[in-house]
Parts: structure tokens; sequence; C-alpha cells
């Protein structure tokens, strides 16, 4: 089995960062604001790598689809241990518009182009948390789908992957090529060393657009307002459990 | 007279092709998931008439709940072994061919791991951009859903014909599971490709204690904790309130308990009446899966931790002291 993997990164709004919603209620502020790589997708590049590692692949190619930034999020997965790089550019205008049906299609065609065997991403980005792009990915390829991984092994001609479920773990056998979206549990992703971030600058990253790709990026949702959620009421705080059950009893939860 | 009964009859079946909703149920152990309950609420804000899909390999007794619920008018069945472990790709073959049938105008499902794996793949494949994880309908086309881990709250329009749409539990109540009477049919075939993915089995956490998304009360414990047999103090306090055990995701990474405790952004998202956190710090994603409870109280020996901001009851205490104290003492 040597497979060559497409895995999908996105850039966004780090994940320690209190967001503050604009002023004109039509979504966050993002600029001067710390941005990193999607912490579901740094797993599914560090378990593409690790496939890599262990004979599974042998090719692993970063996908980011955005504005010029995005990149430096590709420079993070080539300097984990990519190979090489491919960088649909938006600019930065419809960047916000960008859904994971858009996502999909491109990376749908990129993999079928390009004869991926298996494309790998996180399993939710943690700024719109759609949890899509793996599903219809799969669905428009109709190749199967191993959502929310959390192991991965090689099982002949077929991978067996342990999902995370709502009441548990379950296991399937997928059949490649496949899609496959990572789950919290799948890794721990490494660090990219100096050296390896050095290394990392000279490999190459190929740029599009997604009209070259044929796909239409025209929004499918008309966003009405974005606004703060609810503030929660100040609470008190108790000096010892005598008192803290005794409001609990007031209060008729107990 | 005549003509206007002639329309009267005509109306309902033109509203019936173009104004219909599908409720996907999801099922396990021959018991319906309430969250379908709460699925069914949303359809009925939408305002058409609802049809329910069940699907699995075992689902008689499932489809007998379903055609009791209120507000139900058609239950479509498809049992199959090959529906075993309900596969996204054998069940949105099906989801499709009954679309293509009755020409629904949303598909609805809960917002589960099942409801996240299915929907999406349905709605690539009649080119439409889902809506994940509502909390609020605002009319057939508009809706309401969190980003950011819940930190903003986004009111969108989709501008597509078929709304494909996964819906948050805690934020629809559960339909009555009585009063209706659904008539029943089968759901119509559909072929899908055997060798492309195979069920092979579940490892289910077993416990007495109430569901972790359904429970009225739930007792939380996070790195504070510090070992998985500590745990066991929590377990004895959620047994005098008749609580669920939850989880921030650092006890889990930490291998305290099983990653499906985990309350948080990427776990599960609850709103109890009561949410007790122990040892937790309160991190935004945790913070994004428990601040709809009505009633949070915090307990931790850093009065500077962030859940002391959203909590209702704060206890600055070494939980090793007060969490067998409260137990005793509830």
């Amino acid at each position: 089995m040597s497979l060559r993997i497409l895995v999908g990164v996105k850039r966004v709004i780090d994940y320690a960062v209190k967001v503050r919603v604009r002023p004109d209620k039509k979504g966050v502020v993002t600029d001067g604001v710390k941005h990193s790589m999607n912490p579901f997708d740094e797993i599914a590049v560090e378990e593409a790598i690790r496939m890599k590692e262990k004979k599974l692949a042998k090719e692993v190619v970063a996908l980011s689809i955005g504005p010029t930034q995005a990149q430096e999020t590709l420079r993070t997965a080539l300097a984990m241990g990519a190979d090489s790089a491919i960088h649909v550019e938006l600019p930065a205008a419809d960047v916000e518009k960008l859904q994971p049906i858009h996502v999909s299609k491109i990376m749908a065609k990129l993999a079928a182009d390009e004869k991926f065997d298996l494309v790998m991403v996180g399993k939710q980005a943690i700024d719109d948390d759609c949890n899509q792009t793996a599903q219809m990915t799969a669905a428009l390829l109709d190749w199967p789908q191993a959502t929310f991984a959390s192991k991965i092994e090689k099982d002949n001609g077929n991978l067996t992957v342990t999902r995370e479920i709502d009441g548990g773990l379950e296991t399937i056998k997928v059949r490649v090529p496949a899609v496959i979206s990572a789950d919290l549990r799948l890794n721990e992703p490494r660090y990219a060393t100096l050296p390896n971030i050095m290394k990392a600058k000279k490999k190459p990253i190929k740029k599009m657009k997604p009209s070259d790709l044929g796909v239409d990026t025209s929004p499918r949702i008309e966003v009405l307002s974005v606004e703060d959620p609810p503030v929660r009421e100040a609470g008190i705080k108790v000096d010892d459990v005598d008192t803290l059950i005794a409001k609990l009893k007031e209060a008729g939860r107990i | 007279m005549f003509s206007a009964r002639a329309s009267r009859v005509m109306q309902p079946s033109v509203l019936h092709r173009l104004n219909s909703t599908l409720v996907v149920a999801e099922h396990a152990d021959n018991k319906l998931n309430a969250i379908t309950l709460s699925a069914i609420t949303a359809a009925k804000e939408i305002g058409h008439e609802i049809t329910c899909i069940v699907a699995g390999a075992n689902c008689k007794n499932v489809a007998a709940e379903v055609a009791k619920v209120g507000g139900v008018s058609k239950l479509l069945v498809a049992e199959s072994e090959a529906l075993e472990g309900a596969l996204a790709e054998r069940v949105a073959p099906i989801l499709l061919a009954a679309h293509k049938q009755f020409n629904f105008s949303h598909i609805v499902a809960g917002a589960t791991a099942f409801g996240k794996s299915v929907l999406p793949r349905v709605a690539a494949k009649l080119d439409v951009s889902p809506i994940s994880d509502i909390i609020g309908i605002k009319g057939a086309d508009t809706f309401v859903r969190t980003i950011y881990a819940g930190n903003a709250i986004m009111t969108l329009k989709s501008t597509d014909p078929v709304k494909v749409v996964t819906v948050r539990g805690t934020n629809f109540e559960p339909a009555a599971a009585e009063g209706g009477g659904a008539a029943e049919e089968p759901a119509p075939a559909a072929e899908h490709d055997a060798a492309a993915s195979q069920y092979v089995g579940q490892e289910l956490s077993k416990s007495d204690r109430p569901e972790l998304t359904s429970a009225g009360n739930v007792v939380s414990g996070g790195r504070g904790l510090k070992s998985g047999e500590n745990f066991e103090l929590l377990y004895k306090m959620a047994d005098k309130l008749n609580a669920a055990v939850g989880a921030s995701r650092a006890a889990v990474d930490a291998g305290f308990v099983p990653n499906d405790m985990q309350v948080g952004q990427t776990g599960k998202i609850i709103a109890p009446d009561l949410y007790i956190a122990v040892g937790i710090s309160g991190a935004i994603q945790h913070l994004a899966g428990m601040k709809d409870s009505k009633t949070i109280v915090a307990i931790n020996k850093d009065p500077e931790a962030p859940i002391f901001q959203v909590a209702d009851l704060g206890l600055v205490a070494d939980l090793f002291k007060a969490v067998p104290e409260m137990t005793e003492k509830l």
C-alpha cells in the first residue's frame, strides 16, 4: 500500500483567542488577530506524515484554500513533513463567503484529477464549526468516508478505522480511495523543528484559483447577522459546602 | 362552489410536493434516540408536513415508536441487514431515493455523530450547503447557529432549494411521544456498494447513570481530579444527584475517562438544569459545551479560574475535601 495523500489545512483564528464580534454585525474581527492552523487539521497532517513514515504512504500533499496568508499555514504543514503543497488562492473579500461545499468541490476535483488515494482533513474547523467538508468530499467522489477517526490501521487493501461516536467507539473498514476526518484523539501533532522550517521554505507550493478547477464559489447562504451570545449574570462565591447546598436548595436545583 | 371544492382538493397535494420536511430518526439498541424528538419539534417550527424515516438492521420497534409521535404524518421504513451500524454510505442513498420520490423542502436530523456523518453526504449529492447544529429557526429558510465555539451567534438565510439541517438537541424541546398515528410505508429502495465500507463493531461505554446529553443534572471533572480513580468521588456525588458524569478534554486526554464523556466544542453540547464543574478551569472550548446550563456550580481551588466567570455559584476549595463533604451532606 503506497498511497498518495491529500491533506486539507485551514487557517483559522488561534484557538486560544477570545473572538470579538464586528461592530457591523456581519462577522468577527480577524484583522490583527493571531491565526494558526486549525487544530484538527494539524492532527490530520501528523497522521498523514506518520503513514508515510510507516511506508503506508509515498507522498503527502497539503492543500489550503484561502488568502495569501494561507501559505504560512501550508509552510507549517511542509515543516511538519508534507512533501509539497497546493494553494488555491482567494481574494480576501471572498474568504469569509467560502463554505464547506466549495472547499469539498475543490478537494474532490483535485483528488480525482491528480489521482490521490486518500483525502484527510480535520473533523471540523474551529471557526465555522461546520463538520461537513470530509463527508461532502467523500460524497462528491463517491468514496467511502471514515469520520471522527481516532485510530487508522492498514488492513490489506483496506483501512480499519476506529471512530469516536456518541456512546463510545466504533470500528469500520473502508476501501481505498477514501476520505478520513481526524478527531482529537488520533495523535499528538509534532512541533516543526528549526531545520525543518528552513527546509520547508524550499518545498514547492503550487498556486491555483478555484476557476482553474471549474469550481463556482458563489455563496449559498446570506449572513444576516453575527452577534455576541447572551451574557450570563455574574454569580456569587460561597464560603463552604453548607452554603452551597443551601443555595442550591433555595434555587430548587436539589 | 364546485370549483372552490376542486381547488381545495388540489391544494394539499401541491403543498405536499413543495413543502414537506423529512426527519431522519436515530436509534440504537431497538430504542429511538431522544434527539429525534427534538428534531421533530424543529420540523414543526419549520411548519410543513412531516415525514419520518427509520433505517436500520432491526427497526420495527423504533418504527412503531415513531409512528406514535404527535405531528408525524408519514413514516418510511428501511429495514435491512446491510444497514447494521448505519454507515453513511448506505443510509445516504436511501435518503436520496426518498427525496427523489417525495421532493422534500427540508431534510432534518439531530446533530449527533450519526446526523453529522450522514447529512452532509446527502447535501453534497443534492448540491446544497448543509446547515449544522442549529439552535433556532426564524423562518423556513432562516436559521440561527453558533460559530467560534459558541462565542458568536450567526443568523443566516439559505438560498438553496433544499435545506439540509442538523439540530442541536438542547435547543428544541422533545416532541410528545404520543398522540400521533403516522401511516407507515416502505422506504424506496436504494443501491450501495457493499465493498466500499463495512461495519465491524462498536465498543460502547456502559453506565447505569443517566445519558449525558439528556440528563437533568451533570457532574463534570477536569484535570484537577488528577487520576481516573479519583473520578470515583464524582460518581458517588453524581449518584446522590441522579446525575450523569461528564469531563473536560484535559481529563479525557489524560486517560481518566473515555472520550464519549467529553463536554465541549468538540465533544457533547449539553444544557442540564444543574451543571457542577469540579477541577475544571473553564477553557473556551469547554464552556462551548455547557454554558447554556440553567445553573452552573464551580468547585475549584484557583479563584482566578475562568469557570467562575460563568458560574452562578462558585466554591473556592480543594475538591478532594469539598466533594466528599458535599456527597455526605446531600
